[in-house]
């Protein structure tokens, strides 16, 4: 498969660089959302938006945005399309608007989106960017959807807002409420941990696995900072 | 004193029922990536604090003196990240200048709560609940103790964990998952309170 091409990049997105599964980016929204399937796949369809057209303008503009200033100017233009975004759905879903509530201006602090304007939108074609952020939100959404299935199904005995268990199941609620969002993506990381070792034994490369939501926001803050860090040192030249 | 008794309400509910990590997952990053020792958490609690309490003053005034009369409101999202960027790299600033010991104590932390939602989210909130500033300003302050309280309790517990048998495969970042899971099921206790 060519490198850049759409359906490598669609591919890529959903399977190979699953945001969610494989690279754990972006956790504080999968956890709120997932309550039911519906919530899960109304934000990763939302989240989709964004990260396309944001991806697409990054890419647009990447070589006019100077260097130095790319990150706030990143910001700048997720944050535009996060409001365009907001207010479309405010007018006419005015229900998934409701569910999702403050999540969705929340978009603009998505590490997915960010991440991706920095490692590839910045440095590639419009229309390869525009496909990495469709395949990466389709990637998102896929993941949600599941993770809403599950939780809805255990909580509430339903998929989409469909009997599927027994009568005689008595579901179990803490899976909607707060609690239940821990333990599924406590039993999500476990997962892969697993996997990830047991590829390892059989000596494949599982580097690109990464455990635990902690290492998205370490990777956003060394975006931030790393400038910062490489500026540093000259800062202190100066000083002396 | 009816004021008085709302905005009591205000800091009980956001700083305990409404758990702004335990019920709302916002700021959970730093939640389960600075939790390990209780002082490095407890410095990054006092960061929050500082940081929320002045961005929700700031975002605030901004919305009531500036977005509104305007009628910009809409703009409201691009304004507030801006907004706390700027505000985080010039408290630093300020702090390196003026006030080296708090810089030398919270200097660390600081750019990590730039990528933090929870500050966005707070400002956020204020507005989607029309609170006046002052409300905001305490809603802020309640919120960031609530992270505090659950930043350093899931330090507390983490500190003793490291002595356990964990299975292989929960070890990392997957105990720490449940434990932030058992700790929400005892913060749900609170919703009694109000």
């Amino acid at each position: 498969m060519k490198q850049g091409s759409a359906v490598e990049r669609l591919k890529n997105g959903i399977i190979t660089e699953n945001p969610t599964f494989v690279l754990t980016l972006g956790m504080c929204p999968t956890l709120a959302v997932t309550t039911s399937a519906v919530n899960g796949l109304g934000m990763g369809l939302t989240t989709m938006a964004v990260l396309a057209l944001s991806n697409m303008f990054i890419s647009m503009l990447r070589k006019v945005i100077p260097d130095k200033v790319r990150i706030p100017a990143f910001i700048v233009v997720i944050a535009s399309f996060v409001t365009v975004v907001e207010l479309l759905l405010e007018a006419y879903l005015p229900s998934l608007y409701d569910a999702l509530g403050l999540y969705i201006p929340l978009i603009v602090v998505n590490c997915i989106i960010l991440g991706r304007a920095e490692a590839y939108a910045s440095k590639n074609g419009v229309v390869s960017s525009l496909f990495d952020g469709v395949g990466m939100g389709l990637g998102f959404t896929l993941a949600l959807t599941i993770i809403g299935a599950v939780r809805e199904l255990l909580g509430a005995g339903q998929v989409f807002g469909i009997n599927v268990m027994p009568q005689s199941y008595v579901p179990c609620s803490i899976f909607v409420l707060a609690p239940g969002a821990f333990f599924v993506l406590a039993a999500l990381t476990a997962t892969q941990n697993k996997i990830k070792r047991a590829g390892e034994k059989k000596g494949k490369d599982m580097s690109k696995i990464q455990s635990g939501c902690c290492s998205d926001c370490t990777a956003c803050a060394d975006t931030l900072c790393g400038q910062r860090k490489e500026e540093k040192p000259v800062a202190e030249k100066e000083e002396k | 004193m009816a004021a008085v008794k709302e905005l009591l309400i205000i800091l009980i509910s956001s700083s305990l029922v409404s758990n702004v990590v335990l019920s709302q997952f916002l700021g959970l990053c730093p939640f389960l990536g600075v939790s390990k020792k209780i002082n490095t958490a407890a410095g990054m609690g006092t960061a929050v604090i500082f940081v929320i309490t002045l961005a929700s003053a700031v975002a605030g005034a901004i919305y009531q003196f500036i977005l509104t009369p305007l009628d910009l409101t809409y703009l409201q999202t691009i304004v507030f990240i801006l907004v706390i960027a700027a505000l985080v790299q010039f408290v630093e600033m300020f702090l390196k200048k003026f006030m080296q010991s708090l810089y030398k104590a919270l200097g660390v932390y600081l750019p990590l709560i730039t990528t933090n939602c929870a500050v966005l989210g707070v400002a956020l909130t204020n507005v989607q609940k029309n609170y006046s500033i002052l409300q905001g300003v305490v809603n802020g302050f309640a919120t960031s103790v609530g992270f505090t309280i659950s930043i350093v309790i899931l330090a507390g517990i983490r500190e003793k964990m490291a002595y356990n048998d964990i299975p292989e495969s929960f070890k990392g970042m997957p105990i720490v998952l449940v434990t932030a899971g058992l700790m929400a099921i005892a913060f749900c206790g609170f919703s009694g309170l109000l």
